[in-house]
């Protein structure tokens, strides 16, 4: 599989801006705590997806670990890994399948070595290779409920907890949750919308220009794979330093009262269940003034990020047709008037 | 020759596999419409003429068997682990069989796996009622579509591809070049046929660059791009672009070039060759007159049948309550139980130790193996049956739609999946699948037309042929019927009185004969007591809506669910 080395450059995607925002700023804060995109077929969720795998900057992680953990003494001790060796690799994106087992996705008893060699052995699952990296579901919405369940807890706990087959072990799993799908197809269960912290609809462009363009970029990336990415590695290495900067900036940042109860008043005003949306606006107000450069969040920021942050969290009205984008940002102007 | 005669039912399929043979990876695939036959078989053997290995799949092949993974027999024998190579792995052009039946997570595996370029899948969709197709997350991402049903044995030939040209056009393949302002009018005939997604046109230019390699050309042309717009456009098409007859009325004239070169030089005589309405016109002879009904009404309960949930299906042996275990193979579905497995394996070793006494561990073999079941309980599925006759339109069809907002909301809570049938006039109609999306429930609720007779027994047949398809994909149907109870046209669509009354009474029978659990709400005016009858011939709990409000409405369905 040739291609999947060098993905599509995420600065060279047309338009669609509101999905590559959200991608930048959970890589500046992995805290924000995923994004889901919903949307048409063939308006390049998935390319988005693999293209960010190839703009995020590398992490530290000692070779070999299943967990990649960023120091020697926090390679989990049923791990064998021989040489504590700390590597430079790129952030872990994986996949998760639809119709995978939960053996694969938070690992079981290893039955390979179990039962040829009797040794009692975890073997990690997608969770594990996850960590410190991006889980991505595609048509998140036809996942089966029993592994919505398990990754549910998880995303909440950020620690894996296996207790089966006789193995009771535990390790960290903290990754950006990343679901793309279709909204025809069937509707996401509330419980897993909230853990997105982000939430974007993607559409198709709508006018021939734009879609000439997507054409054009994709053909001439198909065709001259090198020089097209020669093209835009400059572009993906510029935004990689802008994020690398922003989490630099993320820890100064400074968040004054009036901010804070700005996040309060929209969230009230929406009715939004419990407080997981005023943390999510915080966060990804922080990161996009870090993003912009500033050292302070102001009620701007809040407004830029308010509709991805909020809209998935409005208490559900199961007959109302309108969107909930449209809801968000008619009280956006009501509540924080910009 | 393939050129002259490209809309030739035949031709199209020797154009399709001549594409296909030259640039497989740029197509992605072959979305094949064919019943099993002599026709299809001619078609399938040709595919040899592709430059991958052919690989053939069911559509219940496990991910062991596509990805790889361990091989437990051999590792077993072996005494070590044997990895087994995914089929995948070969970068195979993959023949999926009985594609209809695809399930939705082997089909974004294999989109998955197509996005990286890496193979072709030609998916044999067998379908046989329209909106039985295979899931549109892979047909979306197979460049071309071909549909076989309607040619005869007579009309097709063996396909015999000249294997020296086919190199040659390949080798061609990466210096076929694109006129300016084709891009252009690629991109706007999709849009024209109201094709959203941005796959169509990119498929579209490399049929266009394929065909033009094949023929020797140098740079894409005319007949290139009718062909394009036949193959990857027409079956993607959702809007019907204007009838020929109307000449031009599509939102650009053709002189001053769409899109944003418009300082570009007058058209030469070669770019005017290459207007979108030709290729329109390409992409319009190639559509079947129905096809767009057909096809749109596949996708919409295509998109239904995938929202009713992977769950249901399962033969239960991943959730719910443990039962023992069975004896069987893993298969990377199902979950191997070690104890048991160890148990099984225990009073053999002594043996086995004697047969190998040069192996050292436990001796496990196949046979050995025991896998975990579990008992999963179902998923439910409300029925809402619905009155849309003339007596009822009247007044209160309005309010039933009311009550069956308030129940929708409910199964909503309970994640429970609905499909909605609706009767009037001579007959009843399934208007919406069983599906999870209330959205979708409420607009075609919304959209529901009221009018004519009041074939109940109608109503009642389809609610329970619903009911016997969804008990089949293992769910629990209830029917709730909502009506004013006055049947007055009989199954065959005649009006009278006497017959439907007596059918509608059997019908309900026959639905207490199948245990299915079933809702009365009488939607007339004043309670009617034949509906009551009728009710206690359903088995079923009787609700006159004049005084239900919504607490007894959800305590009649809780209890009709709890059933």
């Amino acid at each position: 599989m040739t291609p999947t080395d060098t993905p599509f450059p995420f600065s060279a995607i047309v338009g669609q801006e509101d999905m590559k925002l959200a991608m930048v700023l959970t890589a500046i804060d992995p805290g924000i705590g995923g994004v889901l995109v919903f949307g048409d077929r063939g308006t390049g969720k998935s390319t988005a997806v693999r293209a960010l795998a190839g703009l995020l900057p590398p992490i530290k992680a000692v070779e070999g670990c299943p967990v990649n953990s960023p120091l020697p003494e926090m390679v989990p001790d049923w791990a064998d890994v021989p040489r504590r060796k700390i590597i430079t690799r790129p952030t872990p994106v994986i996949d998760l399948p639809l119709g995978v087992t939960e053996d694969r996705v938070v690992g079981a008893l290893d039955i390979e070595r179990a039962l040829t060699r009797g040794e009692k052995a975890f073997e990690p699952g997608l969770l594990a290779r996850a960590n410190r990296g991006y889980l991505y579901i595609d048509e998140v919405n036809l996942l089966e409920d029993h592994i919505v369940d398990l990754l549910l807890d998880v995303a909440q706990s950020g620690e894996n907890v296996v207790e089966r087959e006789g193995l009771s072990i535990r390790h960290p799993a903290r990754f950006v949750l990343v679901g793309s799908g279709n909204p025809e197809e069937g509707e996401l269960r509330p419980q897993l919308l909230d853990r997105f912290g982000l939430s974007v609809d993607v559409t198709s462009p709508r006018d021939v220009a734009t879609r000439v363009e997507v054409i054009r970029r994709r053909d001439a990336y198909d065709r001259d794979r090198e020089a097209f990415l020669k093209t835009w590695q400059a572009k993906d290495a510029t935004l990689r330093r802008k994020i690398l900067k922003a989490r630099d900036l993320l820890a100064g940042m400074e968040t004054p009262d009036a901010a804070l109860e700005d996040c309060a008043a929209l969230c009230i005003a929406l009715g939004s269940d419990g407080l997981r949306g005023e943390l999510t606006l915080l966060r990804a107000g922080r990161a996009i003034a870090a993003f912009e450069g500033d050292t302070s969040l102001t009620r701007a920021h809040l407004r830029a990020v308010a509709p991805m942050a909020l809209r998935h969290r409005l208490r559900r009205d199961p007959l109302d047709e309108a969107g909930s984008g449209v809801r968000v940002a008619r009280l956006l102007d009501e509540v924080l008037p910009g | 020759m393939i050129a002259p005669a490209a809309f030739l039912p035949w031709a199209r399929a020797e154009a399709a596999l001549t594409l296909l043979a030259v640039d497989p990876h740029g197509l992605g695939g072959l979305w094949l419409r064919a019943r099993a036959g002599g026709v299809r078989e001619r078609f399938v053997s040709a595919l040899t003429a592709l430059p991958l290995p052919i690989r053939k799949l069911p559509p219940s092949v496990s991910d062991e068997a596509l990805f790889g993974g361990i091989d437990l027999s051999a590792s077993l024998a072996a005494g070590r682990a044997v990895q087994s190579r995914g089929v995948l792995a070969t970068n195979p052009a993959v023949i999926l069989t009985m594609a209809e039946r695809c399930p939705p997570g082997l089909a974004v595996r294999l989109g998955q796996w197509l996005d990286t370029g890496a193979g072709a899948v030609i998916a044999l969709d067998e379908g046989v009622e329209a909106d039985e197709t295979a899931p549109p997350a892979l047909t979306e991402r197979l460049g071309l579509f071909l549909d076989l049903d309607a040619i005869g044995w007579q009309a097709s030939r063996a396909i015999r591809l000249d294997p020296v040209r086919l190199a040659e056009a390949r080798d061609r393949l990466a210096n076929v070049t694109l006129p300016d302002g084709t891009l252009e009018a690629v991109v706007e005939t999709a849009a024209t046929l109201g094709i959203d997604s941005l796959r169509a046109p990119r498929f579209a230019l490399a049929a266009a660059r394929a065909f033009a390699a094949w023929r020797g050309a140098e740079e894409v042309g005319d007949p290139d791009l009718k062909l394009a717009a036949s193959l990857v456009l027409a079956h993607r098409a959702t809007t019907m672009p204007e009838a020929e007859e109307e000449p031009q009325s599509a939102p650009e004239p053709p002189p001053p070039d769409p899109g944003e070169d418009s300082e570009s030089p007058p058209p030469d005589p070669d770019r005017l060759d290459i207007p979108e309405d030709i290729l329109l016109e390409a992409a319009r002879t190639a559509l079947p007159a129905d096809l767009l009904a057909r096809l749109s009404a596949g996708r919409a309960a295509h998109a239904a049948k995938g929202a009713s949930g992977t769950g249901a299906r399962r033969r239960g042996n991943r959730r719910g309550r443990p039962l023992p275990s069975t004896p069987g193979q893993p298969d990377g579905q199902s979950r191997i139980d070690p104890v048991a497995t160890l148990r099984a394996a225990a009073p053999w070793q002594a043996v086995r130790r004697r047969l190998s006494p040069d192996r050292t561990g436990l001796l496990i073999r196949p046979s050995d193996f025991r896998l975990r079941r579990f008992q999963e309980s179902s998923d439910r599925l409300l029925i809402f049956t619905v009155d849309a006759s003339g007596s009822a339109a009247l007044a209160r069809l309005a309010e039933a739609k009311g009550a069956v907002e308030l129940l929708l909301a409910q199964a909503y809570a309970r994640r429970d999946h609905v499909a909605l049938v609706a009767f009037r006039g001579t007959g009843a109609e399934l208007l919406l699948p069983p599906t999870r999306s209330l959205v979708q429930t409420k607009r075609r609720l919304a959209g529901l037309p009221g009018g004519g007779g009041t074939p109940l027994a109608a109503g009642l047949q389809m609610a329970m042929e619903v009911a016997r398809m969804a008990r089949a994909r293992g769910m629990t149907p209830t029917v709730a019927l909502l009506t004013d109870g006055r049947a007055n046209v009989a199954l065959d669509g005649r009006g009278d009185r006497a017959t439907a009354t007596e059918e509608a009474a059997r019908m309900a029978r026959a639905l207490a004969l199948t245990a299915t659990p079933a809702l009365v709400i009488d939607t007339a005016t004043r309670p009617q007591d034949a509906l009551r009858v009728l009710a206690g011939l359903m088995a079923a709990p009787y609700l006159a809506l004049p005084r239900a409000d919504a607490r007894k409405l959800s305590q009649a369905l809780s209890s009709a669910l709890g059933a």
